[in-house]
This record gives structure tokens, C-alpha cells and sequence, in this order.
């Protein structure tokens, strides 16, 4: 799809011709998010489809207690410092960013009167600067007024290196000023296409300036609000315990009208996932279970007992298979796997495409994932009605064997294929893992049949994902033929996602492994485009760059789509919620209600 | 009296530090970093985790850092989790209540159940109750606790739906409905330990039974034609009970310690679990706090035994 095709497409929604849903729908499966999708029509001046909120208690609170379970209990509640999503989702309780997204990429105002857009002037025509409105009459916990200032704070106090946050990546490099006792402005250095960051879902939760103000920097870790939280959220706090159980109660001066239904919330931490999902989902002691990374038949036999079911909620986790360019065995310059380097086999594109065809991503889904895992051929993904029509994958054995025979790999007397008297022997890793380990038996198999050998390696997940220096096993030193993991899209925009291929975020010892990088795979080509898209102002062409992006690595076979891994909760079958794969989940909280 | 227990205390303190840097040294040494959950995090770069790193001063030499954490800890500062942010102290003490209750409780019914259960077995020994006390002893600490913890969340949650499986520690509920959460919620864990630390007490304690029951001192009270409850209450308990007792002293670190696979299961916040969260999160600040005091406490503890001994059997003395 060109330039020219999608602003007749833009153009046609705007005159009512064709429903926002389904040019997103179209977007979508051209391998663009929802999110951006819905910022190009913003962008567009295309107003934004409200969702008929589908709310129906008539009054505040009286719904009694709602008891969630969190399989990791959150350990701190100060979303600035949060280390994961338990944390946040700890915090989000209390705290509210100014707007959250919901299950389509759409902006919804929370602590902002209206989303800003160039029609209301929040956009500015640069792409320099957003006008944020904030919503009136809002108050925090203790009964102090909201305002412009606490967004100011909020801005002041995450960009501080002294303060050690987490969410200082956002917020270090915009500006934000007061307007006026209800307006703010956010200024970028350049222009900025996705924009909706600072102040937006997990990282965008405003904290009180009278709360924090004498704790700033040095001294933040001592602010006693770190532990008692005050927010302006539908719940207040009560009580926390570190690592085990968060409580809060009905906020009786909510900002929202007949909201929150339920009178108090528990969230207790710890346990596991399989009798997380036993409690939510076969005996109804808990009305809502996060992250059930559990086996699909498991979760089946749970649902049986009616009291309680399985939500799967579309996300852009991807996990893939990356094939090392690099020789990792061998030390080029004092650095194994250095960008220096060839691997012996895998520089050897027949072989990569051999890989690709003789590996089933249909049994992968059928066997180990059933409902929690869709097989894709994308690595920008999104629900699987929607899947890009760009990429495809295929298990041709024939194939494979013609591309290794005609690229000279010959088989040996043991049956493994061999050119020059090296023999296509890979080890292949992946982190401790159930499923995991399922997966790479039916990797090996595959590639076994076309004569390639896998020497199987699982690393306990607490090395494999750390950013150990000394250890020569973690995933971003990738000091191995192939590994295996799943790499998570928690921004709903593909810039921060697909900066994965970019020449200079390779991973090497000169970065300490810390690039973003860690395929290896990298051209001259891509890094133009994600330049240019990067600055691209024109939301049309900024997602023809991005299709194009999606599609080099995996047509270069440098990489091996395998499974779209949506979100996997489970709730009470009264409880209802409204759950979104590109924010937390208590992003609508304050929605959640339960049915008579 | 005095001179030996200051004796003692310098003797330990030695032992105090060694075991500080052994501790030090291997988790400093162990694999995985406390920031690997945002390493997965794109949104945050680097160059954050690489501050925070600075900041918390993971990048400075074993050494140095062991220094900080001993001239901290002198002067009573435990540090703070990298992972909560919260001082150390805080978050032990908010564990502590619970394990005390829910362990407490299981070794006392643990001790409820050896003390009748060995004594008797021990005075008739090879009858049938001994040796039915004993088949059933064998299997209850045969089988780990992870097993029996399993078996009955089957059994009294699911199939029945009697007990709740999910421990929490501060129930809204007030009055007589709060005892009666608790005493629900507390069934499962405190039967799971305390007949598996029972079953192992009551193979122990018909051994000393059966040790001191055999000498003559006891054929002789008998002779005297003292009431045979006299005998054994007075004369072989008592007597049997000095190794006992010291046995029990020594397990009171272990209350402390918790109970951490038990914990795990029925999710009660203990200290056990906070210690296996820490090992999970390479939250080096809290690991170091729990095993160092724990293995003060086993010191400590060693010590009151000793005194314990000589106040039971004079005997001991310690001149």
C-alpha cells in the first residue's frame, strides 16, 4: 500500500465513507499497530470513536470487596521507581496517568479534560509540543486540589538523574511547562510523531507535588508517600505489605461519576501461576488473576468448574527465533560474537531460509500454546484476524533440502550436512521454561530432518534475562548459534519496538551488552528508514517506513518469527473488566464492576 | 556463670564475621543482576540502568562494598531492598508476626503430638500402638511438605471446599468472624509442618525414652513400689527430656527462618518467602539481612542451649 492509497483511505473515514474500525482494521494487518493507526487518524483530525462505556452500577460503591491475585505481589508503590508491572499495576491503584489506552490504540482521557489533537489545538504543526488540558475538580486522596503543578512536579522529579527513576528514559528529554492553573504544555527537542508518552498508561502516572516535593532527587527514596501512597485514583490507600498484599478502599470524591462499584480492593502477591489460576478459575476464592502462564490444557480443566474464565487479550509480545551472523565461538578482537565476525553456516542466507522452512509454527500453536499463543510470521504483530499479508510461513521440507544441497551443504555418513569440514551443528538456547523447552524439541526435529544438528541449551530464566557482564550466558551477549525468547512491546507504538534492528543499538562489549540489538542483524538501508521515520511528521508515510521495516529482517531470514503471545487473565465469570494489551491492567479499574 | 558467657559471645564474634563475608562473597559472586526485570523493559535505556547501578553502587569491588555494608551495619543501618526501595529492617519486621503465629503454632502442635505419642510408644515399646505410632511417623516425615501441602489444598479446597488455600495476613473482618478466618486459613500450613516436625520429635523422644527407661535407677523406683505413672513422669521424662529440650532450642532459628516451600504454597507472607522473592530477584540488601540473622540466631541460640544443659543437669559444669 502506497502513500498515495492510504490518504484516500484516510480520506474516506473522514467523510464517512468507511468506519474508523476499518481503516484501523487495514492498518493493522499492514503490520502498524492499532495505537498509530488511531494517532494517524488523529493526526488527520479525525475525532476519536468514544466507546460507549458499557457501566451500569447507578451509584458508588456497595459492590463489597475485590480480591485480585498477583502471582508476583507488587514491592513498591511509587510507579516512578517501579520495577515491573506488578509494581505499576501496585500503583495504578491509587495513581492515574493523564490518559490510558484502550484494547484498539485509542487515547481515553483520565486526568485530562480531552485528548489533544490538531482540531483542539493540543497539537502544535511542528510536532513539537502537545497541549494537555487537564480535567477540573479533580482532588488527591488527602483533599488537596489537582492541577497543572503536579504535572510539572511529576516532570521535575522523574527526570532527575540523583532520583534514580525508572521512567526517566521518557521524560529527560522533553520540557514541560505550566500554561495556566489547568494547562500544560509538553515541548519536544525535535518533532516528534508518537508523542503520547510523558504522562501516558504505565509510565504517565502524575504524583502529588505537596507529597513528594521535599523528596526529590538524593533524598527520594525517604519520601514516606513511597509506602503510603496518595493518589487521585478510584481507590485509596489502607494498607501494603511488600512483596504480599496491597489494600485500598472506595475513594468517596472520585472523579468519575458512580465509580468505583466495589467498596474496598485486596491485591495479594506471591505463590505461582498454576494455583493462581486454581483460585480465580476452579474454586472462586479471587475474582482476578494476572500473567496465568500456564499450559492451555490446564487452564481448559480449571475453566470446567464454571466459577471463573480465561481472558486472552492481544498484545505485541513476539516470540522468535534469532540466528547469530556473528561467530560466537571464537574471539574476534578480544569479544566473542563481535559484529566483526561470520558465522560460519548462518552468514549463508540458504541456510537461514532453510531454517525458517523446516521449522512448524502451526504444531508449536496446536501442541504447546493452544489458546495462549498464536504462530505468526511477523514480528510487528497484533491480533491474529489482523495478521500482515507481507510475510508468510511454511514448513517445506523439499525446499529446504534443494536450498541446502544447491548453497553446497552435503550430507555427511551420520546424516548431518557438512561443506569444507565444518558440519551444520548449532547450539541452540533459550531460558528454563516449560514450554520453551517443548518448543526447541520441535525446532530440533524440523532440522533434523534437512540433515542440520541442534544441540539443545536452557539457562535458568534469572541469568538468561539479566545484564550480568560477568556471565557469558545472558541473552544479550547472545554467545551462541541461535536462541530463543520473547521480547515484549509494552509502548503501543513501533518506534521503541523496532529500534531492535538498528546498527548502533548492536550489542557488543563497547556498550556492555546493554544495546537493543542483540540479532546483530543490521543494514544500511533499515537505519535510513527508521531515521526518516523517526522525524516523520506525516503519519502516512511514517507507516509505510515501518511496514517496510517489519518486513527486512524476516524476509533476510535473519530472524524467526514464531508465536504472538497475547496477555493471558483470568477473571471471576460476575467480575467485568475492561482490559487493554497496550496498557496495564488496571488501566480501567475504575470500570471494573461485578454483575448481579 | 558470667565469664562464660562473655567467653562465649567473644568466641562467637569471630565466627559472626566469617560467616558475613563467606555470605557476602558467594552473593556477590552468584549469577543475575537486580535490575534483569528492566533489562526486559525497552522503555527503560541503558544509560538508567546504568545510573541506578552507579547510584546503588553495584559497579564498586567486592570489598568496598562489603566494608560499606559492615561500617552500615554497625552502626544498626540494614540498608534497603534494590528492589522495594524500603529499609530492610522494615521489611523483615512486617514478616515476622506471621511466621511467629504460623510456625509457632505447627511446632506446638508438633510437640503436642511427639511428647504423648513417644512416651507412650517408648513404655510399651513393640506393642501395637508403637508400632503403628511409628509406620505413621516414618511416612509423615518421609513425605515432603510441598507433597501433603498439595494433597490437602486437593483435598479440604477443591474437592470439599472447606479451607481457603490463600493465607492473608490482615483480614477485614473483625471480632469472632476474624478468628475464625484466621483459625481457617491456618488448618492447612500448620498441620502440613507440624506433623512432619512431629513425626521426626516423636521418633526422637522414644528413643531417649527408651534409653533412660532401661536404666536402674528407674528398676529401683519401681521396686520401691512407686505407682508406675509416678515413675514415668517423674523419673524417665524428666530425664529423657534434657537431649529433648535441647533439640527444640535448636529449632527455634528455624522458626524464624520460616518455612520457605510451605510458605510458598499456601502464599503465606513469612519470612521464608521474602527471602526465596530476594533470591529470585538477586535482592542482595535482603538476603544478606535474613541469612546473616539467621545464622546469628542458630549462634545465639547454640549459646542458650548450652546454658540450658547445665541448669538441667548440674552436673555440667562450666568452669
Amino acid at each position: 500500500m502506497n502513500e498515495h492509497k492510504l490518504r484516500g483511505l484516510i480520506d474516506q473515514v473522514k467523510t464517512g465513507r468507511s468506519t474508523r474500525r476499518s481503516f484501523i482494521d487495514k492498518m493493522v494487518s499492514l503490520g502498524l499497530t492499532a495505537p498509530m493507526a488511531s494517532m494517524m487518524l488523529m493526526h488527520y483530525g479525525v475525532a476519536q470513536a468514544q466507546p460507549a462505556p458499557v457501566y451500569k452500577p447507578t451509584k458508588r460503591g456497595g459492590g463489597g470487596v475485590l480480591k485480585v491475585l498477583w502471582w508476583q505481589g507488587a514491592t513498591l508503590l511509587q510507579p516512578h521507581f517501579a520495577a515491573g508491572t506488578k509494581d505499576q499495576e501496585g500503583s495504578r491503584i491509587f495513581y492515574e496517568p493523564l490518559a490510558i489506552w484502550d484494547s484498539e490504540g485509542n487515547l481515553i482521557p483520565i486526568l485530562a479534560a480531552e485528548i489533544p489533537s490538531r482540531a483542539n489545538g493540543g497539537l502544535s504543526a511542528d510536532g513539537k509540543t502537545v497541549t494537555w488540558k487537564l480535567k477540573r475538580g479533580v482532588t488527591w486522596h488527602d483533599g488537596q486540589p489537582f492541577t497543572a503543578d503536579d504535572c510539572v512536579f511529576t516532570w521535575e522529579f522523574a527526570r532527575d538523574p540523583a532520583t534514580a527513576a525508572v521512567t526517566m528514559g521518557i521524560y529527560k528529554d522533553v520540557t514541560v511547562t505550566k500554561v495556566d492553573s489547568h494547562t500544560i504544555r509538553v515541548a519536544f527537542a525535535k518533532p516528534t510523531p508518537f508523542w503520547a508518552t510523558a504522562f501516558v498508561a504505565a509510565e504517565g502516572m502524575v504524583i502529588p507535588k505537596h507529597a513528594f516535593a521535599a523528596y526529590t532527587g538524593e533524598k527520594s527514596r525517604e519520601a514516606p508517600a513511597n509506602l503510603k501512597p496518595v493518589g487521585t485514583g478510584p481507590y485509596k490507600f489502607v494498607d501494603f505489605k511488600p512483596g504480599d498484599m496491597v489494600r485500598g478502599e472506595m475513594y468517596p470524591n472520585y472523579h468519575m461519576p458512580n465509580r468505583p462499584y466495589f467498596d474496598a480492593i485486596e491485591m495479594k502477591g506471591g505463590g505461582d501461576a498454576v494455583s493462581a489460576a486454581r483460585a480465580v478459575l476452579q474454586t472462586g476464592e479471587f475474582d482476578y488473576a494476572w500473567n496465568l502462564q500456564v499450559e492451555d490444557d490446564v487452564l481448559k480443566r480449571l475453566e470446567e468448574g464454571g466459577k471463573g474464565r480465561v481472558y486472552i487479550v492481544p498484545s505485541g509480545d513476539i516470540e522468535f527465533i534469532q540466528l547469530n551472523p556473528t561467530d560466537p565461538w571464537n574471539e574476534v578482537e578480544g569479544e566473542r560474537a563481535s559484529i566483526k565476525s561470520k558465522h560460519f553456516a548462518l552468514s549463508d542466507p540458504a541456510v537461514r531460509e532453510a531454517m525458517s522452512l523446516v521449522i512448524d509454527r502451526k504444531s508449536i500453536q496446536d501442541n504447546i500454546y493452544g489458546r495462549t499463543g498464536i504462530a505468526t510470521s511477523n514480528f510487528l504483530n497484533n491480533p491474529p484476524k489482523y495478521r500482515s499479508s507481507n510475510t508468510k510461513f511454511e514448513v517445506n521440507l523439499d525446499k529446504a533440502n534443494q536450498l541446502l544441497e544447491g548453497a553446497g551443504w552435503k550430507k555427511g555418513s551420520d546424516g548431518v550436512r557438512e561443506k569444507g569440514g565444518r558440519k551444520l551443528k548449532f547450539v541452540f538456547q533459550t531460558s528454563v521454561n516449560s514450554l520453551r523447552q517443548k518448543e526447541q524439541a520441535v525446532v530440533k526435529q524440523g532440522c533434523q530432518r534437512v540433515g542440520i544438528d541442534l544441540e539443545l541449551k536452557s539457562v535458568v530464566a534469572s541469568v538468561f534475562f539479566s545484564t550480568d557482564v560477568a556471565n557469558p550466558d545472558t541473552y544479550p551477549k547472545f554467545w551462541c548459534d541461535m536462541q530463543m525468547y520473547t521480547t515484549t512491546m509494552t509502548q503501543p507504538d513501533p518506534e521503541r519496538f523496532m529500534d531492535q534492528y538498528l546498527g548502533k543499538e548492536i550489542s557488543s562489549k563497547a556498550n556492555k551488552w546493554q544495546g537493543r540489538n542483540i540479532s546483530r542483524w543490521s543494514s544500511k538501508e533499515y537505519d535510513e528508514l527508521f531515521a526518516s521515520a523517526e522525524g516523520e511528521l506525516d503519519p502516512a508515510k511514517r507507516a509505510a517506513l515501518f511496514i517496510r521495516m517489519n518486513d527486512m529482517p524476516i524476509k533476510d531470514n535473519a530472524i524467526i518469527p514464531l508465536i504472538s503471545r497475547p496477555r493471558v487473565r483470568g477473571a471471576s465469570v460476575k467480575l467485568v473488566t475492561q482490559l487493554s494489551g497496550w496498557d496495564l491492567d488496571f488501566a480501567f479499574l475504575q470500570n471494573w464492576y461485578r454483575e448481579a | 556463670m558470667g565469664p562464660f558467657i562473655l567467653r562465649r559471645l567473644l568466641i562467637s564474634l569471630p565466627s559472626v564475621m566469617g560467616i558475613s563475608v563467606v555470605l557476602f562473597t558467594v552473593l556477590a559472586l552468584a549469577p543475575g543482576d537486580p535490575f534483569a526485570e528492566m533489562a526486559l523493559n525497552p522503555n527503560i535505556p541503558a544509560e538508567v540502568r546504568e545510573a541506578m547501578r552507579v547510584r546503588l553502587g553495584l559497579d564498586d569491588p567486592i570489598w568496598q562494598r562489603y566494608l560499606r555494608w559492615l561500617w552500615a551495619m554497625v552502626h544498626g543501618d540494614w540498608g534497603f531492598s534494590f528492589i522495594s526501595r524500603v529499609n530492610v529492617d522494615l521489611l523483615i519486621l512486617q514478616r515476622v508476626p506471621v511466621t511467629l503465629v504460623v510456625i509457632g503454632a505447627s511446632q506446638l502442635l508438633a510437640m503436642c503430638i511427639a511428647l504423648p505419642v513417644g512416651i507412650y510408644a517408648a513404655v510399651r515399646p513393640y506393642s501395637w500402638f508403637d508400632r503403628l505410632a511409628s509406620t505413621v511417623a516414618f511416612i509423615g516425615f518421609s513425605l515432603p511438605t510441598f507433597f501433603t501441602g498439595m494433597l490437602l489444598i486437593l483435598l479440604f479446597s477443591i474437592k470439599l471446599d472447606w479451607l481457603p488455600f490463600v493465607y492473608k495476613a490482615d483480614i477485614s473482618e473483625t471480632g469472632w468472624a476474624w478468628w475464625r478466618e484466621h483459625l481457617r486459613q491456618s488448618i492447612m500450613p500448620v498441620a502440613v509442618l507440624g506433623l512432619f516436625q512431629g513425626a521426626s520429635w516423636m521418633r526422637y523422644v522414644r528413643s531417649a525414652v527408651l534409653d533412660v527407661i532401661r536404666l536402674d535407677y528407674v528398676t529401683t523406683a519401681r521396686s520401691k513400689g512407686l505407682a508406675e505413672r509416678m515413675v514415668i513422669t517423674k523419673h524417665v521424662v524428666r530425664n529423657a527430656l534434657i537431649p529433648v529440650v535441647t533439640l527444640v532450642a535448636l529449632q527455634v532459628p528455624a522458626i524464624f527462618g520460616g518455612a520457605i516451600v510451605t510458605e510458598q504454597i499456601f502464599r503465606i507472607p513469612g519470612i521464608g518467602s521474602l527471602l526465596i522473592d530476594a533470591i529470585l530477584r538477586n535482592d542482595t540488601p535482603v538476603i544478606m539481612a535474613v541469612t546473616f540473622v539467621f545464622s546469628c540466631l542458630v549462634i545465639a541460640f547454640n549459646l542458650i542451649a548450652d546454658l540450658v544443659y547445665g541448669w538441667l543437669d548440674p552436673r555440667i559444669s562450666y568452669q
